[in-house]
């Protein structure tokens, strides 16, 4: 493999019923500023039917260009013709770097693309920068410069690590969603399109949908929340659940849970927090009735300002909590949403 | 029908994480389960087998303590374990892995091969899909209910907002999500037959179809740059006051922080 010949910054850009995820905008965002620290350009790869019209909100948020894949075939996700599509791709334009985003789709697709291409694959990132490998010089091992170096946590967030794919092109990662900032949207900018098609013949890998069921959609999604209210297995019943959507109407927020609320059958998967559900870097995020298992750490330390209220004292949550109240939910929190609603009433 | 189905011991995260001087794990101090997702991807292979009298085979790579959890399977009801081991496959990523756990199936016969989404210690749900790319079969992630139509299995694959009815054609591979079902026991009996039973260990030179290049850590394309426990930002403030100051307490700094 000439390493030499791999150029340019390629990310995934996720869409489901032909409408854009956001993490593929926050893809783009992340790969431009390591575009920029390489000195070259971020494509966009967009795969689907009929999505060739979505290329456009890709450069307004930052794209240099984007290479559309359109095929009936890839009307709905399936690893098969989406891991032809993507592995096409490589072996055409022969990027340095490949970021996918570690979603449902992705987490499935990354590999099996990875895979096909011999290449190697880092898992779940929340870091990438470019630098040495290794990091600092070892007598007798070449030092290589301009390295993606993917920062990616394990053991259940216990562990953070390091790692460099140096000798394989694309470096591969699959991306956390809602860690990585997407830049400010520039309305009216026109994508720089390249059409592609491998071509697509169905064999014994194409598997065949059935049936698409779609979740309700309840509420808005809580990695775009400012505001999260987020409630755990001390909330006692799903019933209780209520005090806490009452704090977020007043707050103009949504409620979240932990794994223990989604196990329980008391609020649905959409709304999990944590290593196995979302990760959210909301404004304010309150945990009630939270313990702060290190997997629920992993989805929500990053919040800006993070507001604990536990019965326990020695809860784990309280050590990421700026601020902790040590109390009775039950008693604090219908009595907070009161005071919050006279107080803003009083702001108006 | 056979089931061949790749599980993993792993360490249990509660009891803390030790390294060895390479950055790699060290798996030998930390104390280990069967992998949860694996497991419930067993549970799915045993009902295949109590329904359809399917054979089930357990297959796992590791060092020559993980025969345990074979037989940790196996008292479930596994009929057999086969375990790969080789000081030469050590150090693995996902592909040299998946590598690996290939070259192992293609000496067993199977019409299905189930493995768990992913496991507690790497979290990366790559090993599944890069086992199916390898043998060029289907793959089905993040299974939520499975049943078999004849020579086809069907299949509710999870996605964030929905799920797929999927129908491919075996032999193929899923990964199992933990919420597929609720693992059975061992049994008594199970455990006593399971203590006694034999299980097949193969090494490098029972994988078939497989590079040197492609194994342990020589064969591994990612490499680690640096690994460390994790560095959480301290505690802020805790206070232990009565409902009325507490709500004031949160008010204040929500006024404080320009949050209202």
């Amino acid at each position: 493999m000439n390493l030499e010949e791999y150029k340019g910054v390629y990310v995934f850009a996720q869409q489901v019923d032909n409408v854009i995820n956001n993490i593929a905008f926050e893809l783009v965002g992340k790969g431009k500023d390591l575009a920029e620290a390489l000195g070259t350009e971020v494509t966009a790869v967009l795969v689907g039917s009929g999505v060739k019209d979505l290329a456009d909100q890709l450069a307004e948020y930052g794209a240099d260009k984007v290479i559309v894949v359109d095929d009936p075939e890839l009307k709905e996700y399936r690893t098969e013709p989406y891991a032809h599509a993507l592995a096409s791709v490589i072996n055409k334009y022969k990027p340095e770097i490949f970021l996918v985003g570690a979603t449902a789709i992705g987490r499935d697709l990354g590999p099996r693309v990875s895979a096909r291409i011999h290449t190697g694959l880092t898992a779940d990132c929340t870091q990438l920068d470019i630098g040495d490998f290794p990091l600092a010089p070892v007598p007798g091992k070449e030092q290589k410069h301009n390295q993606l170096l993917m920062t990616r946590p394990a053991f259940g967030g216990n562990t953070i690590a390091t790692i460099a794919c140096p000798d394989f092109r694309p470096q591969m990662a699959t991306v956390r969603p809602g860690v990585m900032q997407k830049r400010a949207r520039q309305a009216g900018v026109k994508a720089n399109v390249e059409e592609f098609n491998p071509g697509f013949t169905p064999d014994h890998k194409y598997v065949e949908i059935l049936e698409v069921v779609k979740a309700v959609a309840n509420t808005v999604d809580i990695m775009d929340a400012k505001i999260l209210v987020s409630g755990g297995r001390g909330m006692g019943s799903p019933e209780n659940f209520k005090m806490l959507e009452d704090l977020a109407e007043v707050l103009g927020g949504q409620v979240s849970c932990s794994r223990a609320v989604v196990d329980a059958g008391w609020k649905p998967k959409d709304l999990q927090v944590g290593q196995t559900g979302k990760t959210v870097r909301p404004n304010v995020y309150f945990a009630i009735g939270i313990s702060g298992a290190i997997q629920h750490l992993a989805g929500m330390e990053e919040s800006d300002i993070i507001i604990a209220i536990n019965k326990d004292e020695s809860a784990p949550i309280f050590d990421v909590a700026d601020y902790g109240v040590v109390g009775d939910l039950n008693k604090i929190v219908p009595a907070l949403t009161e005071k919050l609603r006279a107080e803003i009433a009083k702001n108006n | 029908m056979k089931v061949v189905v790749c599980i993993k011991q792993v360490p249990d995260t509660k009891g803390g994480v030790k390294f060895n001087p390479d950055g790699t794990l060290d798996r030998a101090a930390m104390m280990t389960i069967m992998n949860p997702d694996d497991k419930a991807g067993l549970e799915a292979a045993l009902r295949l087998k109590d329904q359809y009298g399917a054979e089930v085979t357990v297959l796992t790579m590791g060092l020559p303590k993980a025969e345990d959890v074979l037989r940790e399977a196996m008292a479930m009801g596994a009929d057999k374990g086969v375990l790969v081991t080789d000081r030469v496959l050590g150090g693995a990523d996902t592909w040299a892995t998946s590598q690996t756990l290939a070259g192992a199936l293609r000496n067993m016969d199977y019409d299905l091969i189930i493995t768990g989404r992913q496991a507690i210690d790497g979290d990366t749900a790559q090993v599944g899909p890069q086992i199916s790319e390898h043998l060029n079969i289907p793959v089905i992630s993040y299974a939520q209910s499975l049943k078999i139509d004849g020579d086809s299995v069907i299949v509710e694959r999870q996605y964030d907002d929905r799920y797929h009815v999927l129908k491919a054609k075996m032999p193929c591979l899923i990964t199992a999500l933990a919420e597929l079902n609720e693992p059975r026991y061992m049994t008594p009996g199970g455990i006593f037959d399971a203590c006694k039973a034999e299980i097949t260990v193969w090494g490098r030179a029972d994988l078939k179809d497989v590079e040197d290049s492609n194994l342990g850590l020589k064969g591994s394309p990612t490499q680690i740059a640096k690994a460390s426990d994790k560095v959480r930002k301290g505690a802020g403030e805790k206070v232990n006051l009565d409902p009325a100051e507490s709500v004031d307490y949160i008010v204040g700094k929500l006024k404080e922080k320009h949050v209202i």
